[in-house]
C-alpha cells in the first residue's frame, strides 16, 4: 500500500499542477458562468419585499408583499430620514416592536436614491440594471467587492430582512427567499467572480 | 411586569409594566396624562404624538421597553418650550380645533417641523403633517396656525 | 308672525320657526310629533336649567348639545349671553346631562343631528338669555324700589337713575328666586352684541394643552377598561370560547359571553386597556354563522345595477312620463353611479362608561343621542331611566356615528356594568372594531336617464335609486310611507332645478350590514349625482357651470340664487386660471342651508390637488361667522372622504377588506384644499345649520373639475384611479 501511494504521489501533483494550468488558461469563462449564477442568488434577494421597500425610486418608501405606497403619507426627506414632524424614528425603533407590530434596526431610513431598484413607477429594475447600481462605486457609496460582501454579511438593516418581525396583524413577515447564510455566500462568490453583471439593460 | 425609570416632561417617573405596552398607554393609564391620544394604534394618524429626545414619536407602536433614557415630552409639557408656548398660542389665535381631539398631535409635529424647519414652505408642511389626521379637516387652519407661529418665532429671534 | 310649527317629513325633520324683533311666544314641542300632528301646549324653560350666575361674576351656561367639533359649546352661549346682556368674558359652557328639560324642542329628545343644533334652540336659547335678564332686573328694579322700564343692562350690569348700578353677581341669588316670566320681549338684530360676531371658541385652550376631557379619558376610582369580540360577520353567534391563554394575563379580571340584538360577542374585562386588547387577541372563538347573510359588495354592486335597471317605488313624479320617449336617442344621457359603504370613524373611538349599583346607575357617554342611551341603559338593568345620571362628555367627532337607533354601545357597556355591579365600566371600541364594526353610509346605485331639449335644458329626468334604508327595522321606521324612506332620495327627489317631467324612484335592498346616517346623509350620494349632470348638461350646452345652474334653478329657489350670486361675484380668479388647472363648480342646498362651491385642481401625484376653495353659504343669520366658516372649511375637507383613493368599506363573503387607517384611509392635509375662502350670504332669516350643508357640495365639484382636464366622467367612488 504504502509503496502505491509514494508512487501515486507525483502523478497526483502533476496532475493537479495540470488541472490549475487548465484552469488557469480558462479563468473568465468559469469566473464569469459561477460568478453570474451566484449574482442571480443575490438579485432575487434585492429585489425582494424585506429589501426592495426602502430601495425606492421615489419619494416614498413601500411597505408589504405587495410592496403597497408607505401608508401615512411618510416621505423620504431630503437625506431619507424623513421630515422634521415625520420621520423614519417617528414610528421605526431600534428593534422590531411585536407588541405593535412596527418592524426596526438601527437607524432606520430609506436607502439614497442613487440606490434605487425599481422605477417611478415602482417596477424593480431588471437583474442587469440593478447589479450595474449595486457596484456603480460613484452611486453605491464607495464599496468595492468585499466592503460589498461586508455590507451583506454585517450590516443591521440588511441582517433585519431575515428577522422582520410581526405585522401589527399578529402574524409574521416573510422572509427573503433564501436564508442570509446562503446570501452571504452567494455574494461572496460574486465578488470572488469579479462582481460580474448580467448583460443587457 | 418590569420597571421603568422614564422621563417625562422634566421629571422622572417610575412605572410597573409589560414591557410590551405601547409608551401612550403608560402615558394614560400610568401616568394619568391623558393628553396625548388613542386613535388607531397603528401610527397612522399622529394623535399620539410625543417627542422622544426631540424627535416627533408616535408613542402607540412604541413599547415603553425601548425608550431608555430618552427624554419624552407631552402635549403637557411642551408649553414650557417657547417654541411649544408659541404655536399653541397660534392654535388658539386662529381658532383651530374642532372637536379637538387629534390636536394635541397636531402640534406635536407642527413644533417638531418648526423646530426642524422655522420657515416652513406649503410643502414642508404637507409632508411633515402629512401623516396626522383630522376627521374634523381643520387642515386648513392648522396652515395658518403653523405659519402664523412661524412669524411669531422669528420676530422673536 | 308665523307662530305655527310645521313638520315636514324631508331628510329628518324640519322646522320653521317664527322669529321676530319683538314679543315672542314660546312653542316647543315636549314630544316629536311622528306621529301626532297637533302641537302641545307651550312649555316654559327654567332658566335656572340653563344659566346660572356664580358669585364671583362667572356665567355658567349649560348646553343641551353634544359638542363634538360643531361649535355648539360657544355659539348657544352666544345666543344666550347676547339676550342676556352678560359679560361674554365670564362665560363658562357646560354640556347637559341627559334630563327632560334639555331635549331639542323640535324633536323631543334630547340628540345632535341634522344641524338642528342652532335651528332648533335659536329662539330657545333667546328667550331664556331674556328671561334671565328680566328677571335680574326685577330683582335690581325691587331693591331699588323702582319700576323696572328705566333700568339698563350692559356687561352683566344692571344700570338705575341716578347712577346706580348693580351686577348680576350681586343679584343672582334673589334674581333666582323670582318667579319666571311668561313672556319677554327679544332684542332687535341690530342690538345684537354678540350674536352674529365672529366669536372664538371657548374650548380652545383646553384643546390645545391636553386638558381638554373627552370621553375615552374618562379616569373613576376602581374603573375596569373592557373590550368585545365581535362575530368577523355581523349578526354570527358565540359557538365556543377558549379563554384560559387570555385569562392567564395579569390584570384580566373576567372574560365572558354578552348577547347582542344579533348574535353574540365576548366581552374581556381588565385593569388596563393593553391588557385587555392581548387578551382579547388570545381569546380563540369558534363562530356560529349558520344562516347568516354574507354580504359581498361586488355581489350587491351587481345585483344593485339589476335592480336600478328597474322602476322603484315612486318617490315623486311630476309631468308626463312618456316625455323621454320623444327625445331622440342622441340627445339623452345614461349615467350609472356607484357609492360604497363609508364608515365614519370619528377620530375618538368609540365609548361608553357605566357603574351600576343595583337601584341605580351612572354613564358617562359621548353621546349624540342621550335620551335614546339612557332609555337603553336603564332597560338593561333593568331601571327607569330617571334613576340613570346620564353625563354628556365631550366626544372627539361624531358625524352621525355616535347616534345609532339601537344604542349599541351603551347597550354593551351596560351589559358588562350589570356583571360588574359596583365597579365602573370603561367600553372601548377599538380602531378595528370601529373599521369593521358596521352602521355605515350604505352602499347606493343611482340610475339615471336625461332627455336635453334643443336648448341644452333638461326635459325629462328619469331616476332610479337603489341603496338599504336606514330607518328600516329602526323606532323610526314608522317615517317610511309607501316603501320610500326619503333618506336615500332628499337631494335628488326635492331638488330645485326646474325640470319638468321628472320622475324618482327607489329600491331598498334588505342587506345585512348595519347602516346609519352619514354627515348629510342621502345628500351624499344625490348631490354628487345631481351636480356631476347638470355639469354635464352645462358642458354639452356650451354654458358657464354657474350661469347654466341660475338658468335651470326654480325662480324660488331663494337661497340657491344667493348663494351661486355670491359665488360668481367671489371667485374672479376662475377666468384665469394656471394651465394644468381647472374650475369645479357645484351648489346644493341641504338642512335649509344653500351651498355653492367652487375649486381649483391640478392632478399631481396621480390624485386630485385641490388648491383653492371658495365656498358661498346662506344658512340664514349666522350666529358666529367664525364657526360658519370653521365648519364649511372643514366640512368640506370631510366631504372628500369621498374620493380619497382609500375612502371604500368593502365587504368580502361577509368579512369587512379592511382594519384601519391603513386601508381606510380617510382624508390627510394633501387632500383637502390648501386655502378655503367662505363667504356667508347677508341674511336676517332665523339661522340654518352648517354641520352638514358643506359635505355635499365638495365631492361634485372636485370631479366636475377633473372632468375638465381629463375630459373623463367619474361615476364610481372613491376615485381609484383619475
Amino acid at each position: 500500500m504504502l509503496s502505491s501511494i509514494r508512487l501515486l504521489t507525483p502523478v497526483f501533483v502533476v496532475a493537479l499542477f495540470a488541472m490549475t494550468i487548465s484552469l488557469a488558461a480558462k479563468p473568465d469563462l468559469v469566473n464569469t458562468a459561477a460568478g453570474l449564477a451566484a449574482w442571480d442568488q443575490v438579485y432575487a434577494v434585492l429585489v425582494s419585499p424585506r429589501c426592495i421597500n426602502c430601495h425606492t425610486a421615489t419619494n416614498y418608501p413601500q411597505q408589504g408583499d405587495d410592496r403597497h405606497r408607505h401608508f401615512a403619507n411618510v416621505v423620504r426627506g431630503p437625506e431619507g430620514f424623513g421630515v422634521p414632524g415625520l420621520n423614519c424614528i417617528s414610528c421605526h425603533q431600534e428593534s422590531n416592536a411585536d407588541s405593535t407590530g412596527v418592524p426596526g434596526g438601527e437607524n432606520w431610513h430609506l436607502a439614497p436614491l442613487s440606490m434605487q431598484w425599481q422605477d417611478v413607477n415602482d417596477r424593480p429594475m431588471s437583474s442587469a440594471a440593478v447589479c450595474r447600481a449595486v457596484t456603480d462605486r460613484s452611486k453605491n457609496e464607495d464599496m468595492d467587492g468585499p466592503a460589498l460582501l461586508k455590507h451583506h454579511a454585517e450590516a443591521d438593516l440588511v441582517l433585519w430582512a431575515w428577522n422582520p418581525g410581526r405585522r401589527p396583524d399578529g402574524t409574521m413577515r416573510t422572509l427573503p427567499p433564501i436564508s442570509h447564510q446562503e446570501f452571504v455566500a452567494a455574494t461572496r462568490a460574486w465578488v470572488e467572480a469579479g462582481t460580474p453583471c448580467p448583460k443587457g439593460r | 411586569m418590569a420597571k421603568y425609570r422614564l422621563t417625562m416632561n422634566g421629571s422622572e417617573k417610575t412605572v410597573d409594566v409589560d414591557p410590551s405596552t405601547p409608551l401612550l398607554w403608560v402615558l394614560r393609564e400610568e401616568l394619568k396624562l391623558t393628553g396625548t391620544k388613542y386613535g388607531c394604534g397603528i401610527s397612522a394618524c399622529g394623535a399620539c404624538t410625543v417627542h422622544v429626545d426631540g424627535v416627533a414619536t408616535r408613542s402607540c407602536v412604541v413599547p415603553v421597553s425601548l425608550i431608555g433614557k430618552r427624554e419624552i415630552v407631552t402635549i403637557e409639557g411642551v408649553g414650557s418650550d417657547p417654541l411649544g408656548r408659541a404655536v399653541q398660542n397660534a392654535w388658539v389665535e386662529k381658532d383651530v380645533v374642532q372637536c379637538g381631539y387629534c390636536q394635541s398631535g397636531q402640534i406635536m409635529s407642527a413644533v417638531a417641523l418648526l423646530k426642524g424647519t422655522p420657515n416652513p414652505t406649503d410643502k414642508d408642511v404637507d409632508e411633515s403633517m402629512g401623516g396626522n389626521l383630522c376627521r374634523c379637516a381643520t387642515y386648513v387652519r392648522i396652515r395658518e396656525a403653523i405659519a402664523s407661529a412661524s412669524r411669531q418665532i422669528k420676530g422673536a429671534a | 308672525m308665523r307662530p305655527a310649527t310645521e313638520l315636514n317629513r324631508r331628510s329628518f325633520i324640519q322646522l320653521t320657526t317664527a322669529a321676530t324683533g319683538g314679543l315672542l311666544i314660546s312653542l316647543y314641542l315636549d314630544k316629536p310629533s311622528l306621529i301626532a300632528q297637533q302641537p302641545p301646549p307651550p312649555k316654559v324653560y327654567p332658566p335656572d336649567a340653563f344659566v346660572h350666575v356664580r358669585r364671583d361674576g362667572h356665567i355658567v351656561i349649560t348646553v343641551n348639545r353634544l359638542e363634538f367639533g360643531q361649535g355648539v359649546q360657544t355659539s348657544l352661549p352666544m345666543i344666550l349671553a347676547d339676550e342676556m346682556d352678560a359679560d361674554w368674558s365670564k362665560v363658562i359652557a357646560e354640556l347637559a346631562p341627559a334630563e327632560d328639560v334639555y331635549k331639542d324642542p323640535l324633536f323631543g329628545i334630547q340628540m345632535v343631528g341634522g344641524s338642528g343644533s342652532i335651528a332648533h334652540s335659536f329662539q330657545q336659547y333667546r328667550e331664556l338669555g331674556a328671561k334671565a335678564r328680566a328677571m335680574l332686573v326685577a330683582e335690581a328694579a325691587d331693591r331699588w324700589k323702582i319700576p323696572p322700564d328705566p333700568c339698563r343692562t350692559e356687561n352683566s350690569v344692571v344700570y338705575g337713575p341716578g347712577n346706580r348700578s348693580s351686577s348680576y353677581a350681586e343679584l343672582a341669588d334673589g334674581a333666582a328666586k323670582r318667579p319666571v316670566p311668561q313672556t319677554v320681549k327679544l332684542k332687535n338684530a341690530s342690538e345684537f352684541r354678540i350674536i352674529g360676531k365672529r366669536v372664538p371658541r371657548l374650548d380652545s385652550h383646553a384643546k390645545c394643552d391636553g386638558s381638554q376631557k373627552f370621553g375615552l379619558d374618562l379616569d373613576l376610582p376602581g374603573m375596569k377598561i373592557a373590550l368585545v369580540a365581535h362575530s368577523p360577520v355581523f349578526g354570527g353567534r358565540v359557538k365556543s370560547v377558549d379563554d384560559r391563554d387570555a385569562r392567564s394575563l395579569d390584570g384580566v379580571r373576567d372574560v365572558f359571553e354578552i348577547p347582542l340584538a344579533k348574535g353574540s360577542a365576548v366581552a374581556v374585562v381588565a385593569d388596563r386597556f393593553w391588557t385587555a386588547k392581548q387578551a382579547r387577541d388570545r381569546l380563540k372563538i369558534d363562530w356560529d354563522l349558520s344562516g347568516v347573510e354574507r354580504a359581498d359588495t361586488v355581489q350587491l354592486l351587481a345585483k344593485y345595477k339589476q335592480m336600478a335597471a328597474t322602476d322603484g317605488n315612486v318617490a315623486i313624479n311630476r309631468g308626463d312620463t312618456k316625455a323621454m320617449d320623444r327625445v331622440p336617442a342622441a340627445n339623452r344621457i345614461v349615467a350609472e353611479y356607484e357609492f360604497p359603504f363609508l364608515a365614519h370613524a370619528p377620530m375618538e373611538p368609540l365609548n361608553a362608561t357605566v357603574k351600576f349599583e343595583g337601584d341605580k346607575a351612572e354613564a358617562w357617554v359621548p353621546s349624540q343621542f342621550q335620551t335614546m342611551d339612557q332609555m337603553v341603559i336603564a332597560e338593561v338593568l333593568g331601571l327607569k331611566p330617571d334613576k340613570v345620571t346620564f353625563h354628556t362628555e365631550f366626544a372627539g367627532g361624531g358625524f352621525g356615528r355616535r347616534a345609532t337607533t339601537d344604542s349599541h354601545i351603551p347597550r354593551e357597556a351596560a351589559l358588562i356594568a350589570k356583571r360588574l355591579r359596583g365597579t365602573p365600566v370603561k367600553l372601548i371600541w377599538s380602531r378595528e372594531d370601529d373599521v369593521r364594526g358596521g352602521y355605515y353610509r350604505p352602499m347606493h346605485v343611482h340610475r339615471v336617464e336625461i332627455g336635453i331639449g334643443r336648448d341644452g335644458m333638461p326635459v325629462a329626468w328619469r331616476h332610479v335609486v337603489v341603496g338599504q334604508s336606514l330607518l328600516a327595522g329602526t323606532p323610526f321606521a314608522m317615517m317610511i310611507k309607501d316603501g320610500i324612506d326619503e333618506t336615500a332620495v332628499e337631494g335628488a327627489k326635492d331638488t330645485s332645478y326646474d325640470v319638468p317631467n321628472f320622475r324618482v324612484s327607489v329600491h331598498h335592498p334588505t342587506v345585512n350590514v348595519p347602516v346609519l346616517w352619514w354627515r348629510s346623509v342621502g345628500h351624499t350620494h344625490s348631490a354628487f349625482v345631481m351636480e356631476t349632470l347638470v355639469d354635464e348638461l352645462a358642458t354639452r350646452a356650451k354654458v358657464d357651470p354657474i350661469a347654466y345652474r341660475q338658468k335651470l334653478l326654480k325662480a324660488d329657489a331663494k337661497k340657491l340664487h344667493s348663494v351661486l350670486e355670491l359665488l360668481d361675484q367671489k371667485s374672479g380668479w376662475r377666468k384665469t386660471l394656471p394651465r394644468g388647472r381647472a374650475l369645479g363648480i357645484a351648489c346644493h342646498e341641504s338642512f335649509d342651508t344653500a351651498v355653492a362651491c367652487a375649486v381649483e385642481v391640478s392632478i399631481e401625484d396621480k390624485r386630485p390637488r385641490i388648491h383653492r376653495a371658495t365656498v358661498a353659504v346662506n344658512c340664514g343669520l349666522a350666529v358666529n361667522p367664525l364657526s360658519v366658516e370653521s365648519q364649511f372649511q372643514g366640512g368640506l375637507g370631510f366631504g372628500l372622504t369621498q374620493l380619497v383613493a382609500k375612502g371604500a368599506i368593502t365587504l368580502k363573503d361577509g368579512y369587512i377588506e379592511q382594519r384601519n387607517f391603513d386601508g381606510y384611509a380617510p382624508p390627510y392635509i394633501i387632500d383637502v384644499p390648501t386655502t378655503v375662502e367662505v363667504h356667508i350670504v347677508p341674511s336676517t332669516e332665523p339661522p340654518t345649520g352648517c354641520g352638514e350643508p358643506p359635505v355635499p357640495v365638495i365631492s361634485p365639484a372636485v370631479v366636475n373639475a377633473l372632468s375638465r382636464l381629463t375630459g373623463k366622467r367619474y361615476r364610481t367612488l372613491p376615485l381609484t384611479t383619475i
